[in-house]
């Protein structure tokens, strides 16, 4: 299959992929962002409590629910997998709390695009944009060295949500990790299917509703574990 | 005397309940047929205390019952390992089920090529788009 270029493929191929667990708050804004951009949006809302789904719908993403809640990489899995049935080009993964940046992701399908990468990863630490706290710092460069232990791949931040993956790649990737343990999971998934890669500096914005959702130390702990008995 | 009689009795129950699960042939009939010899051994170890403890003697355990609590420690965390599996396995159809039907949900109450209402931009195509500090660039 040939793959589409830079100059032919259109943001309408460009599928942004934002699992949402109770994101009311803030969803709304993050979709209405991206659709304002020119991308199709899908929101997998993984049976949320609030309104989310509606919310999203309503600024303009095409909504999957699950019936059960099963974790943001079950999320993850079932918006890719949508977003290759609608035929996407490229699908990029967001984070549905608003620490994203929509350029950042433009910027990152343009570098995927003119250099035909099967993957970008962002990363909060190519430049000093991003203001981490010392303890999530931390936390994030133990994941990093993590990742590279187990999968072999030079990232420099394993944990950022922002990905851009080409189709024939994105293919490729089947999450068995339901809950958190997915982004080691697909950083290694990504990996063997060998295809060219880049990291991207991007910009990740600690609000407060963001570091309220975020994750806790003791998840570090749950996702050695899932990492570890899987 | 009672307590042999109970005991034999659970054992008898416990071998008629488990005995009864549907999984895949093999495996079920891996877990009868332990729980069979399980269940003979348990019954003889309870009518002849004796024995049990020779038995223990010849493995170098000081006690019959000693034998038998180290035997349940390891039935005990095979046991947990297998629940464990089973959960996983159950986990992923949910995973797989839920999948699909969300998807299939989506799809019919969305035509497929209205991805959200029509933007002017979307036909815009990606580059050239300048990024204000793309490497390389």
């Amino acid at each position: 299959m040939p793959r589409a270029t830079a100059a032919e493929f259109r943001r309408a191929d460009a599928w942004f992929v934002v699992p949402a667990f109770n994101e009311g708050p803030v969803i709304g804004g993050v979709v209405h962002e991206v659709r304002a951009a020119g991308f199709p949006v899908v929101v997998v809302d993984d049976a949320s409590s609030d309104a989310s789904g509606d919310l999203a719908r309503a600024a303009g993403a095409v909504v999957v629910r699950h019936a059960t809640n099963l974790g943001q990489g079950a999320a993850l899995q079932t918006g890719i997998e949508f977003a290759l049935r609608r035929g996407a080009a490229y699908v990029l993964t967001f984070d549905a709390d608003g620490q994203h940046q929509v350029e950042d992701a433009v910027a990152m399908l343009s570098l995927a695009a003119t250099n035909d990468l099967g993957f970008v990863f962002g990363s909060r630490f190519l430049d000093d944009r991003t203001d981490t706290g010392t303890l999530k710092r931390l936390v994030l460069r133990f994941a990093a060295w993590f990742t590279r232990h187990s999968t072999g791949m030079r990232l420099t931040d394993a944990h950022n949500g922002l990905r851009v993956i080409r189709a024939d790649v994105a293919a490729q990737v089947d999450l068995h990790q339901n809950r958190m343990a997915h982004a080691t999971e697909i950083v290694r998934q990504l990996g063997r299917t060998r295809a060219p890669w880049a990291e991207y500096p991007v910009h990740v914005l600690y609000t407060d509703y963001s570091r309220g959702k975020g994750q806790s130390l003791w998840n570090s702990v749950n996702i050695l574990v899932d990492l570890m008995f899987r | 005397m009672l307590i042999q009689f109970l005991l034999v009795t659970a054992i008898l129950l416990l071998v008629v309940l488990l005995g009864r699960s549907t999984s895949n042939a093999r495996h079920m009939a891996f877990r009868r047929l332990f729980l069979l010899v399980f269940a003979i051994a348990s019954m003889v170890a309870i009518a002849f205390p004796n024995l049990l403890s020779r038995f223990a003697q010849l493995l170098g355990v000081g006690r019959g019952a000693d034998l038998l609590l180290y035997a349940l420690v390891v039935a005990f965390i095979g046991s947990l390992a297998m629940n464990s599996r089973r959960a996983t396995e159950l986990a992923r159809m949910i995973t797989l089920t839920t999948r699909r039907l969300a998807i299939l949900e989506a799809e019919t109450s969305t035509p497929l090529n209205a991805p959200g209402p029509a933007r002017p931009d979307t036909d815009r195509p990606i580059s050239p788009t300048p990024a204000p500090d793309e490497p390389g660039a």
